[in-house]
């Protein structure tokens, strides 16, 4: 029996993994989602702001990596918006802006925000996505001016409102970077950081997390939000529910189906080495 | 001089790179920002290569009616329905508003596809912990005990299993407590070691010992 | 995004599982999907950095767009030769300009050899920024924040495992004695944190198979709620 346990076809796996993944879906169980101490870090810092402050938010993922980073980007729009911080969004990845107007449709589409929607070149600009990774932020440690001469829309920058006022990092009272890879969160603590000294919390798919946890106790990053369950996390401190939440019950199904394969895979190694 | 101009730029470039770092003033602060001006651009023609290096490798195939030409023909069709939309059916610089043509390939299109082709990965991953993941010595069961604590204690089912243990001993704490102390010096190690490798192969490029991004003749 | 089964909603629930049907077996349905994402991804790239970067960085600063629409009120750097007589240093995107049509001679292959200017370019730039920049971030700020007092569990940890963890990497000299026991506890950390990378990979992958089951079953199939 073991034997045929070892030489089973994956597809068979391939079905236990959906179904882990799936009927979770039609269930409705409250889970508790714990607090890490770097999310909180990133709440703190959020909170700690005054109204009118300035945060830079960097789209740097593309829709692969959506399902991990959207919840993040829309929590923390939601409570930029609510606490009238002024959001300056650009992209390492040119699908990062896109994915910035698609959070702004959702943040709209919140019956919070019916009467007091966002507006463009009030509550928020999108300056769009420019080529040069790391150079870009080079770039814009000089001059946000120089490295986005037009915004999303096609209008120079310099002629936004928002824009007044704001040249390079130091008028920037803190950034949040999304990133799902390079370029990314190891960029911005590169550059943006340690050489321009700017206050920078990092929201990371769960692959990426891990590298960038040394940042965090170097103090060279201030939060950390990693994966689905760092949307979750973000989502309950933020008050605004969404799918980081949603989708907690299938990861927690996802992790159970993992061991127990791993621990059927060896029990059934392991049993039929000893015969 | 096929192969030493571009030594003498990589090296002139380089050192201002360098030099600029410790003397943030005239001029190397006006050449840095010339250069980094110039360098995003020369790496969107850098990403234009590659694009159009595909095209050309798709027609190549077609031509030469190589395996599998029929389906260069569709990936020249899937570049052509984005590219044409979006230059001339989008409404210029503002190719991105939500409704143009652009847009709604971009939602409906390349979206789902480049979503769907990550996602797949989950499947891979569970049959390979499945058949490959073996706890043959004591540094795998170290690895797999590390995999275990970690991937219960990053979902809220972790704690309801843990419930029974002291506060500060569930899933979630040992979870964080592994992320934080021995994962971080682990991968302070790894990026300690990279750091300096980077360091020193910067050194090679620039000082044009090491050459094989040049290619032969 | 709408929900339901509308037209828009089946094209991309027919792409995403013409990738998943490859589960089963490699298929043409498949095969189709992968050659239109590639296709897709190309032009995407192709047309986002014209109007985001190109056109913007490039032909607007010298102010050849201007010649050919009334787009941008703005002289470029040919206007403001040609029109008030004086020298801007825009008219530098020139040389970018030229560098980037370099890079383009690749594709052909009689002058590919030109295309190593501008990598040499890249290369000098990259070379650069990162020898100071690697250094300073990731082995000098790291270096000093292990720097700890052994006054808690997780501070012991973090400076063995660290210092263990760079003895391991150490392979001018043979791992014995002391050396290979500290390489020993260096391999332990290290495998606890490729384990943890492990875990986390499961759990990014999972998420985002997650987000395309929710599409399919929530916003195509109106299953779930």
């Amino acid at each position: 029996m073991f034997d045929k346990l070892l030489k089973i076809d994956r597809r068979i796996i391939f079905i236990f993994v959906a179904l882990a993944l799936i009927v979770p879906m039609f269930l409705t169980i409250t889970q508790h989602i714990s607090v890490s101490p770097e999310v909180q870090i990133i709440y703190d810092t959020l909170k700690g702001l005054q109204p009118g402050s300035k945060v830079l938010m960097a789209f740097d993922y593309d829709p692969p990596s959506a399902p991990e980073l959207q919840p993040m980007a829309v929590a923390i729009l939601k409570y930029c918006f609510k606490n009238n911080l002024k959001v300056y969004i650009i992209g390492l990845w040119p699908q990062g802006p896109m994915q910035a107007n698609m959070a702004i449709d959702n943040v709209i589409s919140d019956p919070t925000f019916k009467d007091n929607p966002p507006i463009y070149d009030k509550d928020y600009v999108n300056l769009g996505f420019m080529s040069g990774n790391e150079l870009v932020i080079q770039g814009m440690g000089s001059s946000f001016l120089h490295t986005f001469p037009r915004d999303y829309l096609g209008k120079p920058t310099h002629q936004l409102e928002m824009m007044k006022g704001v040249n390079n990092f130091s008028n920037i009272d803190f950034i949040v970077n999304l990133s799902a890879g390079y370029p990314g969160t190891v960029e911005w603590v590169l550059f943006a950081v340690d050489r321009f000294h700017a206050k920078l919390a990092a929201g990371n798919t769960a692959v990426q997390a891990p590298q960038v946890y040394p940042y965090v106790h170097a103090g060279q990053l201030s939060g950390l939000a990693g994966g689905l369950k760092g949307a979750a996390e973000l989502e309950k401190l933020v008050g605004f529910y969404g799918k980081g939440t949603k989708f907690m019950l299938s990861q927690s199904f996802a992790h159970m189906i993992v061991i127990v394969f791993i621990i059927v895979g060896n029990a059934a190694y392991f049993i039929t080495r000893k015969k | 001089m096929r192969r030493e101009i571009p030594l003498i730029i990589t090296a002139i470039v380089g050192f201002t790179y360098i030099i600029q770092f410790f003397v943030p003033h005239w001029p190397f602060n006006i050449l840095e920002g010339l250069l980094t001006s110039w360098m995003l651009i020369i790496f969107a023609f850098a990403i234009w290569l590659g694009a159009l290096n595909l095209l050309k490798v798709s027609l190549d195939k077609i031509s030469k009616r190589s395996r599998d030409w029929p389906y260069a023909i569709i990936t020249i069709a899937g570049f052509l329905m984005i590219a044409i939309p979006g230059f001339l059916f989008s409404g210029g610089r503002r190719f991105q508003d939500p409704g143009t043509a652009f847009d709604y390939i971009y939602q409906n299109v390349y979206s789902p596809l480049s979503s769907t082709m990550f996602a797949m990965l989950a499947f891979y991953v569970a049959s390979a912990s499945y058949r490959a993941f073996r706890a043959r010595t004591k540094e795998a069961t170290l690895l797999l005990l590390a995999a275990f604590f970690v991937m219960l204690g990053r979902v809220p089912i972790g704690d309801v299993l843990s419930s029974f243990l002291p506060e500060g001993f569930r899933m979630s704490q040992m979870a964080d407590w592994i992320m934080n102390y021995p994962q971080t010096a682990g991968q302070r190690a790894i990026m300690i070691g990279i750091a300096l490798g980077i360091v020193s192969t910067s050194l090679r490029l620039i000082l044009g010992i090491e050459r094989s991004h040049l290619g032969g003749e | 995004m709408e929900t339901g089964f509308t037209f828009t909603n089946t094209l991309a629930a027919i792409l995403t599982i013409g990738i998943i049907s490859f589960l089963w077996r490699d298929n043409p349905l498949y095969k189709v999907c992968e050659a239109l994402f590639v296709g897709v991804s190309a032009g995407y790239w192709f047309v986002s950095l014209w109007y985001q970067n190109l056109l913007p960085q490039l032909f607007d600063n010298l102010g050849i767009s201007q010649l050919f629409s009334s787009g941008s009120a703005e002289d470029g750097a040919l206007q403001v030769l040609f029109k008030q007589g004086r020298f801007d240093d825009r008219l530098f995107y020139l040389v970018a300009g030229l560098l980037g049509l370099m890079m383009l001679m690749r594709l052909i292959p009689n002058l590919g050899w030109i295309s190593r200017w501008p990598l040499g370019f890249i290369i000098g730039t990259t070379s650069g920024l990162y020898f100071t920049t690697y250094f300073q971030s990731n082995a000098m700020a790291q270096l000093k924040s292990t720097v700890l007092p052994f006054t808690t569990v997780g501070n012991i940890v973090m400076v063995v495992g660290t210092i263990c963890g760079l003895v391991y990497f150490y392979f001018s000299k043979e791992h014995k004695g002391a050396l290979g026991g500290a390489a020993k506890i260096g391999t332990w950390f290290l495998m606890i944190t490729f384990g943890a990378s492990f875990g986390y990979t499961v759990m990014s992958r999972m998420s985002l198979l997650i987000g395309r089951f929710d599409f399919l079953f929530s916003t195509w199939l109106g299953l779930v709620k």
